[in-house]
């Protein structure tokens, strides 16, 4: 005997699962937060916050965003899980390897160190925001000359980086570079790639700038 | 990361009470040690004050003229790149620049603030795990440092209940130079020299300075320095960068006529606090600069110094380091 449903009934069915696993994660994140609030010496005394989220609007390559984020969300976060914007890479998420690297009014940050909610009226730069009408930046460019990179997964960080220290002060040696690279750890060590690449840029051979 | 409560103001006065009135509140500025540590659950927040905004970041020089006491005003929130960047700061006093461009990643340097600098926490490997005791995270459950891996951790200024390191490295500078922090706070604003400004860890190493309840840091304030011609900053590291010290000394020195008339020797990565060298700097006054000379006082600046077992190296490293900084200095 073979056991037939209906197409209406699968139907049914899909959104009673999804529903329940839904409320199932609902309940799950609340009995985890109250277990994380009972460890705490900060909420001691029954005093459990909601989750406190934030308006914030700034801009992302050009573009306006205005978006709600709970008040820990880190920037990086925000990027990458709200607005799909996912070429900032998650490495260490302390700070320590630079491949959250962007821009925020110019300058580089580690995006993984500052909260979102912390950035209103600020203008963001990423990784996809280099390239201008489907041209790479000349800095995209001399990382794929110079085979910048091998797993490539610091290396939108490694770009923004780079492309940061264009206006930066930073001496004209190898060594200077590496020292102002400092903060992108590149595990597979790409590392004389990388400074072959900032420093064909920067000698002018093509005309680099944001 | 437990739930916070995030809100900002541009009011000195409304941070002031904000932070005051409620036990677990904390300011943010920069972010680069608070975040990490609110991430790793070290420290716990249930209201977060940005004070980015305040009108606290500027930084002004004064000419001796005019101002006989005071050479520069840095504000609390001057990022660590413009502090290090600035055209009179590297001219003035180049040390401070020297010690910040030496720590941290570029990003990092955009991000921190002076004053943010100034609050990192006095750490090390075992404060930041929550999986193990700690004096300073939990007071009374013991020190795993000491006896355990401690390699990185402090011979100066140590305490049977804490030896972790303070990693400034721009504190060193400021503390060789005489660095005052203005602070304000509900009961109205005082100055405090930034060396006594950090508490040794003692009994207890939970408390790292002596803020009161809702008193911030609002600047740093620099005598004039005659110590730009002869100074210098060395630090010595695992790595060439992007690393913290495991020795590093601010020497700075003031010659007239072939004799040294003031000394300064400050050091980090050895001790609880940025720690300055004051029985080193006594043997080098009135003395003609000189090898031997600097060795000397690199001898005296680490006494009283008790090593544990993997650290050891620190006491005749400091030593060195001390008298090539010093020879740094006199441009040898």
């Amino acid at each position: 005997m073979t056991y037939k449903i209906s197409r209406r009934r699968f139907g049914q069915l899909a959104i009673a699962t999804s529903a329940l696993a839904a409320l199932y994660e609902y309940n799950f994140a609340k009995s985890n937060i109250q277990a994380l609030a009972k460890q705490s010496p900060a909420w001691q005394g029954g005093n459990i916050p909601k989750l406190t989220k934030v308006n914030v609007n700034f801009q992302v390559n050009g573009t306006k965003q205005a978006v709600e984020v709970d008040s820990r969300m880190s920037l990086l976060d925000c990027l990458r899980e709200k607005l799909k914007l996912t070429g900032s890479k998650k490495g260490c998420d302390h700070g320590q390897c630079g491949a959250c690297t962007v821009m925020v009014n110019g300058r580089r940050i580690n995006s993984c160190l500052t909260f979102a909610c912390m950035h209103e009226g600020d203008e963001i730069t990423t990784i996809e925001g280099l390239a201008k009408d489907g041209n790479l930046h000349p800095m995209q460019e001399a990382f794929i000359a110079h085979d910048g990179f091998q797993c490539g997964y610091c290396t939108p960080g490694q770009i923004m980086s780079a492309v940061a220290l264009l206006s930066e002060t930073c001496g004209k040696q190898d060594s200077d570079v590496a020292e102002c690279m400092s903060g992108n750890i590149c595990r597979c060590a790409a590392y004389p790639n990388i400074v072959a690449a900032i420093q064909e840029v920067r000698k002018g051979k093509v005309n680099a700038s944001l | 990361m437990h739930p916070f409560k995030y809100g900002k103001t541009v009011d000195l006065k409304e941070a002031i009470n904000q932070l005051g009135s409620q036990p677990k509140a904390n300011l943010i500025a920069g972010g680069t040690t608070l975040v990490d540590l609110l991430r790793l659950n070290v420290v716990t927040a249930n209201h977060l004050i940005d004070i980015n905004q305040l009108p606290i970041a500027n930084i002004e020089i004064f000419e001796a003229k005019s101002s006989p006491e005071i050479g520069a005003r840095i504000g609390a929130l001057a990022r660590n790149t413009d502090v290090a960047m600035h055209k009179q700061i590297i001219k003035n006093y180049p040390l401070i620049s020297q010690a910040i461009l030496s720590g941290a990643s570029p990003q990092l340097r955009n991000m921190a603030t002076v004053g943010g600098n100034v609050m990192q926490r006095t750490r090390c490997a075992y404060f930041r795990d929550t999986a193990v005791p700690c004096n300073k995270r939990e007071p009374g459950s013991g020190c795993p440092a000491i006896g355990g891996l401690n390699r990185s951790h402090a011979i100066l200024g140590t305490s049977e209940s804490c030896i972790a390191v303070h990693a400034s490295d721009m504190c060193v500078a400021l503390v060789a130079l005489d660095a005052q922090v203005l602070l304000s706070g509900p009961q109205g604003e005082r100055k405090v020299a930034l060396v006594d400004f950090y508490l040794l860890p003692g009994n207890h190493p939970e408390k790292e300075n002596l803020l009161k309840p809702g008193e911030i840091i609002v600047q740093v304030e620099l005598p004039h320095s005659p110590f730009a011609k002869h100074s210098h900053y060395l630090k010595v590291r695992d790595r060439e960068s992007f690393s913290f010290a495991l020795v590093s000394a601010a020497c700075a020195l003031e010659i007239k006529n072939g004799k040294i008339v003031d000394a300064r020797i400050a050091l980090g990565g050895v001790a609880t606090k940025p720690w300055r060298a004051l029985d080193a700097e006594k043997l080098l006054l009135g003395q003609s600069p000189s090898e031997g000379l600097f060795a000397k006082a690199g001898e005296v600046s680490i006494l009283g110094a008790k090593p544990q077992k993997s650290n050891a190296f620190k006491v005749e490293l400091t030593k060195r380091t001390v008298k090539r900084a010093l020879l740094a200095a006199v441009g040898e």
